[in-house]
């Protein structure tokens, strides 16, 4: 795997919710095995950006290609081979609240890897469930489950398809400090133990700092700065991310 | 004065536009549902399980309810009859009631209270929680498991329910005309057969499906479009009521114009 090759690449990217401008004229390169944490205050188009690269939105203008692929042109068919490869866990889990644990990861695995025996799929489930620390609830209901646990258990939902890319999308709100240590070092586990590619998108700079190789903040529709965290925060020029930096540190 | 009467202009003609454009994405809803309903892959399982909690857990609620129908409807009718000295028609005339309207009207509108708005708020919620999105990204095909899923569960179920209530109710009716006429139950179904015909029969049935297949497609349509939040789920739930109702008596007026044609044939 050439960890050049570019999985991701994003152009001029525009998109407007009526008068509201979201995204006004992105540029983004993600590499392969890159762990990218996308940073910016509340609605600054963050999750917008991650549900254009797996088609739930469409943009206005500009190019969003997921290797090499135009996500905007794809028949569904193609869409739906091009989000096989991308693991998408959601802010809330988004976990199907009638089903069980276990009938939560067989949900896409069934629907799209014909042929599977029942042993392996029950074997598919259980590894990726002890991966996350939490094979003990493969009998549970979503209700049944704290906020960590939900979210490790979309996680592991999102795994069960082998992605090539992770998409985070606020991993660690809403939860207390430990988990969200819990809930990072899970990501970076991911990384190593699956080569994946990652998108964090998240306001958290503990959360940044621990998972991501380069940040990449996001201000005023513009990805504002890049780098690595020491490089883009403690020495900031921009007084608005200096600020950003300066309120995390502050409270947390 | 003229800004007023051009803001009010603006106004209604917004409120025409919004009309016709959810108009016309209700009709898109329906042209994808029957698109999606014959193409593979089929989602058995699912349709099953709707259909056991379409049928089977509204059957309390039926049973009651259709008895109660039978019950008052005969008491209601025994002083008309009984002032001509008619009440030996009585089981022929609640028999002509109860299936040719009673029975798929009460059924629906039960049905459309309990499942309707039961379809709304459950795939309401799933809208809001991100449910449907995480189907999306997964490459399933959401629109086939809710949707295409729980339409086949109501239009199949409805008429099942429908017959269920019919015998229900005439049982009610049985009860009360055992008592007060000393009827047999021998004599009182014998004289409620000889009064419907295969048309009546014929025409509750195809009124179940239509109604059955109304309460299905509005609840996902009106759940499958939410949004903002829980209030769009309170929303969601309560319009798929209150429309579903409203098309159920649009409908049974057609269906009754059209048998009504057939029948002076």
């Amino acid at each position: 795997m050439d960890k050049r090759e570019k999985v991701v690449v994003v152009r001029n990217l525009y998109k407007s919710f009526g008068d509201l401008d979201v995204l006004k004229g992105v540029d983004l390169d993600l590499h392969r095995e890159e762990n990218l944490v996308v940073l910016g205050r509340s609605g600054t188009g963050k999750s917008v950006l991650i549900k254009i690269m797996v088609g739930l939105l469409r943009q206005d203008s500009g190019s969003m290609e997921v290797f090499g692929q135009e996500v905007s042109t794809l028949s569904l068919k193609d869409l739906n081979k091009l989000r096989l490869k991308i693991g998408f866990s959601f802010q809330n889990s988004a976990l199907y609240d009638s089903m069980t644990v276990r009938e939560n990861m067989e949900f896409p695995l069934v629907r799209n890897i014909k042929n599977l025996s029942k042993k392996e799929i029950s074997m598919r489930i259980e590894e990726l469930l002890e991966a996350v620390g939490l094979p003990h609830t493969i009998n549970q209901m979503p209700s049944e489950l704290s906020g960590g646990q939900k979210k490790r258990i979309g996680v592991a939902r999102t795994l069960v398809l082998n992605p090539e890319v992770m998409l985070y999308d606020e991993p660690t709100a809403g939860l207390d400090p430990i988990t969200c240590v819990e809930i990072n070092n899970l990501i970076q586990e991911v990384r190593d133990r699956y080569k994946t590619t990652s998108i964090v998108i998240t306001h958290d700079l503990a959360c940044a700092k621990q998972t991501g190789d380069r940040m990449a903040v996001l201000l005023d529709g513009q990805f504002r700065a890049f780098g690595t965290f020491d490089e883009v925060f403690p020495l900031a020029e921009d007084q608005r991310i200096k600020s950003f930096y300066d309120y995390n540190f502050i409270y947390s | 004065m003229a800004d007023q009467a051009s803001t009010r202009k603006n106004v209604f003609s917004k409120k025409i536009d919004k009309f016709f454009t959810g108009l016309a994405d209700a009709w898109n809803f329906v042209k994808r549902f029957f698109q999606e309903v014959f193409i593979p892959p089929y989602e058995f399982k699912e349709v099953i399980q709707q259909c056991y909690r379409i049928g089977v857990e509204s059957l309390p609620l039926i049973s009651l309810t259709g008895f109660i129908v039978g019950v008052v409807f005969t008491n209601q009718s025994r002083p008309s009859l009984s002032e001509f000295g008619a009440t030996s028609w009585l089981p022929a005339l609640i028999s002509i009631a109860v299936v040719r309207a009673m029975g798929p009207l009460v059924t629906a509108l039960i049905a459309a209270g309990k499942v309707g708005s039961g379809i709304g708020a459950e795939i309401g919620s799933m809208k809001v929680t991100e449910q449907i999105d995480a189907m999306e990204v997964s490459a399933t095909n959401p629109f086939k498991f809710l949707v295409v899923t729980r339409v086949l569960a109501t239009t199949f179920m409805i008429p099942v329910l429908v017959m269920y209530t019919d015998f229900v109710a005439l049982m009610g009716a049985f009860v009360n005309v055992n008592t007060n006429e000393l009827v047999s139950i021998s004599t009182f179904f014998v004289q409620v057969f000889d009064a419907i015909t295969f048309l009546d029969i014929f025409s509750s049935i195809l009124k179940s499906l239509l109604f059955g297949f109304t309460i299905g497609i509005v609840g996902c349509y009106k759940g499958y479009n939410s949004s903002k939040g829980t209030e769009g789920v309170g929303r969601a739930a309560n319009a798929s009521v209150v429309i579903a109702m409203f098309l159920i008596f649009i409908e049974e007026l057609l269906v009754l114009q059209i048998v009504t044609a057939i029948r002076s044939l």
